[in-house]
């Protein structure tokens, strides 16, 4: 696989997390795809992009995805933060814990500047491994921050909010405003005539779909995602009416209205590239 | 009668035998003033000792008591004037939340709240008071239509959660939560958010972005619901009170965070029990808050309204050391 850190990071080095490495170990050869239940050899799946042959795409994680998205060696994370416990809620720090050592991350974004086909942009990724890829401080504030340097910087930004567990629960109120925050800070940019490709990924949802990620310019989606703001579980317990099939789909949400675009996973470096070629400034480069 | 919770019942009882005796000294001419101011003086005691100790969650089942002011009892006691809007100009009106214009001691505001029903026949009508997109899309529309005419606007918030249904999802419930939540930001109008019984998440947020947000005394406001937060912790919502605890939802708790700005005293015992003093309590509070934001400049208004956002957060640069 690519590596797209800058050899050189400036003040982080982002270990390969434990995920990362246990799917390389000889007696973890295959995954079993959870759409079609068919074994995939793991060295195929990773060339087919995490993809399976039914065309169910495997969640990935944020380090993962940004390799399949910016330039080799052009990723520069911002400097690190950590969830305080602004709470003192029971057990959270050692499900920070958990989930650092699981996923190797600091919390559930990873950001900074990044290119892609050579365009810089402000590249952030949410991973779901990480307590449910939910917003709490941390990443209310990391991406804040990413729309704060991309007006300083008048650069485009590109979210992949995969793994939009919504809130960060153990943050109480603290979490519910960096909706706030996070929808502030896409203003300011939008305001600034800046671009902002919002790409929903599976599963996006509950505070974080109802925030800065509907917020794109262009909102794109991944085939399958899971994408709404109530729970398919919650819906259906409060209406006690039997789901559509395809409910809170990508699929279901481009058919009613709310994203421009679906894109598979193997043409979204592509995408991407083309959308910021559009809004290059001057039309062509 | 109203609904009576367990832990008020001593203090109903003490109040119902206080009330007997008025009764039967009226009735007799007979002289209990003694005892009469004897069962007072316990009943104001029990009073105290009932009301200034609630739980989080004693504060939570205030919050959804079914006499207390809605939207619409705030309007008719505090307003002079007022005419309803309806419609999301798109689909349809949304009878969950309410909103028009009206004026507030001769002065036009826009007025926007989420409207809980008081029986069976109106609750279905307004759906419990759980919003559809059209609901924060009407609401959206009143609050640029206020920015037009440089109207302030109060929002009230009484809302448990945008409504989780298959047709709020096709409309896109969470898409228009964000249009709501960053257009209000940036609306170039004082604005003035009351949470006066349930901050629900995000479906309280998508009206509760202002210049100054207050909070009655047994209000909550939260990111989660205590028996959804006790459903994830212990899939279990009858330890919803222990959840309340944990959620820190409490006005003190959000005062002490800096995320409202002032706590509204209640009538003792609750909104539900008096409110007309609950709305003269209620039009001191807006009548001072609005004034001191109607004084600021529009530009200084928007751009501190987005620096108290900006600033809410908590984070280190180091990583939490772990109690051992
Ligand atoms: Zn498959």
């Amino acid at each position: 696989m690519l590596n797209v850190f800058r050899s050189k990071p400036k003040y982080v080095t982002v270990k390969r997390s434990e995920v990362e490495q246990r799917k390389e170990l000889p007696d973890n050869l295959w995954t079993r795809c959870d759409h079609c239940s068919q074994m995939l050899y793991n060295k195929e799946l990773e060339k087919e992009m995490f993809v399976c042959r039914c065309g169910h795409h495997f969640r990935l994680s944020a380090s993962q995805r940004l390799n399949m998205i910016a330039d080799e060696g052009s990723f520069a994370p911002f400097a690190p933060l950590y969830a305080a416990d602004p709470l003192n809620f029971p057990g959270y720090p050692e499900k920070i814990q958990a989930a650092q050592q699981l996923t190797g991350l600091d919390d559930a974004v990873l950001i900074g500047e990044a290119k892609v086909f050579d365009t810089p942009v402000i590249l952030g990724v949410i991973d779901f491994a990480f307590i449910g890829g939910s917003m709490g401080s941390v990443v209310g504030e990391q991406l804040t921050r990413g729309f704060e340097t991309a007006v300083d910087k008048k650069l485009p930004v590109v979210i992949f909010s995969g793994g939009g567990g919504g809130a960060r629960m153990h943050e109480g109120i603290f979490s519910l405003m960096q909706m706030a925050k996070t929808a502030q800070a896409v203003g300011r940019h939008s305001r600034a005539g800046l671009l902002f490709i919002s790409v929903l990924t599976h599963p996006t949802m509950g505070g974080i779909y109802a925030s800065f990620a509907s917020l794109g310019d262009i909102i794109l989606a991944e085939p399958g995602a899971l994408i709404g703001f109530a729970g398919p579980r919650i819906v259906e317990e409060t209406t006690r009416q039997k789901l559509p099939p395809g409910f809170q789909t990508a699929e279901f949400a481009l058919e009613h209205g709310m994203i421009d675009m679906l894109v598979k996973r193997p043409q979204m470096r592509a995408a991407i590239g083309r959308l910021l070629r559009y809004h290059q400034r001057g039309g062509r480069k | 009668m109203t609904q009576v919770f367990e832990w008020e019942r001593p203090l109903v009882e003490l109040e119902q035998r206080i009330a007997d005796l008025h009764r039967f000294v009226a009735d007799h001419g007979i002289d209990c003033e003694k005892e009469l101011a004897e069962l007072e003086h316990r009943a104001e005691r029990l009073r105290k000792d009932i009301y200034e100790n609630l739980t989080p969650f004693q504060r939570v089942m205030m919050a959804r008591h079914p006499k207390r002011p809605t939207a619409l009892d705030y309007i008719s006691m505090l307003l002079d004037e007022f005419d309803e809007f309806h419609g999301d100009r798109t689909y349809r009106d949304d009878g969950a939340i309410v909103g028009g214009v009206g004026t507030f001691e001769g002065t036009p505001v826009t007025v926007i709240g989420p409207q809980k029903g008081r029986d069976t026949k109106e609750n279905l009508a307004r759906n419990f008071g759980l919003p559809h997109p059209e609901g924060y899309r009407k609401a959206l529309r009143l609050m640029k239509q206020a920015e037009k005419f440089g109207r302030p606007i109060i929002t009230f918030i009484d809302v448990v959660g945008a409504y989780p249904g298959i047709q709020a999802e096709e409309r896109g419930q969470g898409l228009v939560i964000a249009q709501c939540i960053e257009e209000m930001s940036f609306i170039r109008t004082p604005i003035l958010c009351i949470i006066t019984g349930e901050g629900g998440s995000g479906g309280a947020l998508a009206i509760g972005v202002g210049d100054r947000i207050l909070m009655l005394e047994h209000a909550w406001y939260s990111v989660i619901s205590p028996e959804m937060c006790a459903t994830i912790l212990w899939r279990d919502s009858a330890r919803a009170p222990q959840a309340a605890e944990l959620l820190r939802l409490t006005p003190a708790d959000l005062l002490k965070f800096g995320i409202i700005d002032d706590v509204i005293t209640e009538p003792i015992g609750g909104a539900h029990r008096d409110h007309a003093i609950m709305g003269q309590q209620m039009r001191a509070f807006i009548r001072r808050y609005l004034a001191e934001i109607c004084k600021v400049p529009v530009d200084r208004l928007v751009e501190e309204r987005l620096a108290r956002f900006r600033a809410i957060g908590k984070f280190t640069t180091e990583r939490m050391p772990i109690d051992a």
